[in-house]
């Protein structure tokens, strides 16, 4: 991310303001249009906040507490699911079950919900999953335009640039230059489908097994696959190759 | 509403970032924000459209230069407000209003593995209106611009596809997030000829797939 930009006095500013103009948006939702904004920044850093969301955040944390709206160890136990307990490795577990059960495919690419129960796994943001192929003459990739839609149950939370106004925007109009920038190049003779989730539909990609893997275990399998090659924007790399030029993710 | 959040087809959003060993959540209050917000919604006093819709009412030029969980921050103060659970006295102070009894937390700790990561399917399969449209049909999704929450991305409006699939019934978000009926009805993956929505600059053999509800669709 620029971390450059997090210096800059105008940067700060430009914050700054930002966050007064979300503070009318709560105090006067219809009116708080803002009275700035006319800079283009071209480098959007978005993880930079005003240097007070940690308290604010703290505060309204305490008070919700203590108005016994939210418990505390509830809070814990979210956050541990997400860090620790819910993520691509359980995609991985379910394409590594398609790659060596050839019904196991049939019946997750036909009816992936019962599929991926079968496997004990599921939960919300995932209630209604679908999964599509990638082969050598189609290549899928997801996106969500309107929001973040992601499947959380088999990937965990998206990453910052699967949430980017860039992808979002451009994953529709231009998926192969995107493409392009994950390290995929994807040849005239292959068809590229996007995949926008507007509805309540979370989509997997599965990705084509890697040559070279024949003698691999399921679970040797399942570490191979990417939270990327699920989402569409890699391919799975064979054992002991270079995983492209921005490394592994 | 033709708001800040219906990007597809923008350009000159430059490159994507692209991060190596990305944290699930990349400071501590970001994890707060997220699990504040899942740890209400059983309260249930809205809904995922509801969420969705008032986020796209944030002043644009904030939208753009918050980052993600900060939108969300803003998002559940303007619901927690709305909604009553909170009052704007209470956010500024940050103590709760003399006399207000202690309530029992609508979601606890012992709940959460329960409710976040067990298969859950359900939905699709529920009463809804009859299906209009059948696979294979060609439909146009339809010009309309709604001034509430639509999930009919504008890039989409206008264009033909084919219907490719029945995904089954789902709440319409349209009235569901102004609280007016879920209005069950069929989502349909609908595909789009890539040319047919970006022109002679788009690959022929490319194509676009959009889930659409029923009524977004007028035969073509």
């Amino acid at each position: 991310m620029a971390k450059s930009k997090k210096s800059s006095p105008g940067r700060r500013r430009f914050l700054k303001g930002a966050a007064a103009g979300a503070a009318a948006f709560v105090a006067n939702p219809q009116g708080g249009q803002a009275q700035h904004g006319q800079e283009h920044d071209h480098d959007h850093d978005h993880q930079a906040v005003p240097s007070d969301l940690t308290l604010r955040v703290k505060a309204l944390e305490s008070l919700l507490v203590e108005k016994g709206l939210v418990d505390r160890a509830a809070l814990d136990a979210i956050v541990d699911t997400y860090e620790h307990r819910v993520g691509p490795h359980i995609g991985a577990r379910i394409v590594a079950r398609a790659w060596v059960d050839a019904e196991y495919k049939r019946r997750l690419l036909t009816d992936a919900d019962a599929a991926i129960t079968e496997l004990g796994m599921g939960g919300q943001e995932g209630q209604s999953m679908r999964v599509i192929e990638n082969t050598p003459k189609m290549h899928n990739v997801v996106v969500c335009t309107l929001c973040s839609c992601y499947p959380w149950s088999v990937l965990g939370l998206p990453p910052v640039w699967y949430k980017s106004t860039a992808y979002r925007a451009r994953a529709v109009i231009d998926p192969r230059a995107v493409l392009r920038e994950f390290g995929l190049e994807v040849t005239d003779d292959v068809q590229v489908r996007v995949w926008d989730s507007t509805a309540e539909l979370r989509y997997l990609v599965l990705p084509e097994r890697p040559p070279g893997t024949e003698h691999l275990s399921e679970n040797e399998l399942a570490a191979l696959v990417t939270r990327d090659s699920m989402i569409g924007t890699r391919k799975v790399n064979s054992p002991g190759s270079s995983s492209g030029p921005r490394g592994k993710s | 509403m033709n708001g800040v959040h219906d990007v597809g087809g923008m350009q000159d959003m430059g490159p994507i970032h692209i991060e190596t060993n990305e944290p699930v959540f990349h400071a501590r209050w970001e994890g707060r924000v997220y699990a504040l917000n899942r740890a209400l919604g059983a309260w249930r006093k809205w809904n995922l459209d509801n969420s969705r819709w008032t986020q796209e009412m944030l002043p644009p030029a904030e939208y753009f230069t918050m980052s993600y969980y900060e939108r969300w921050y803003h998002r559940m103060l303007k619901q927690l407000v709305e909604s009553k659970l909170l009052t704007r006295a209470e956010i500024e102070t940050g103590k709760p209003a003399k006399g207000s009894s202690k309530l029992t937390p609508a979601l606890r700790a012992e709940e959460v593995t329960a409710t976040f990561t067990k298969a859950r399917f359900e939905g699709r399969s529920r009463a809804g209106a009859p299906p209009r449209f059948t696979a294979g049909q060609r439909v146009r999704a339809r010009n309309i611009h709604p001034p509430g929450h639509t999930r009919l991305p504008r890039y989409a409006r206008g264009h033909v596809g084919t219907i490719e699939a029945d995904q089954g019934v789902f709440a319409l978000p349209d009235t569901n997030a102004a609280f007016q009926g879920e209005n069950p009805q069929h989502v349909y993956s609908v595909r789009f000829e890539a040319r047919e929505l970006w022109g002679e600059q788009a690959r022929p053999q490319d194509v676009v797939y959009i889930d659409m509800w029923d009524s977004y669709l007028d035969p073509a």
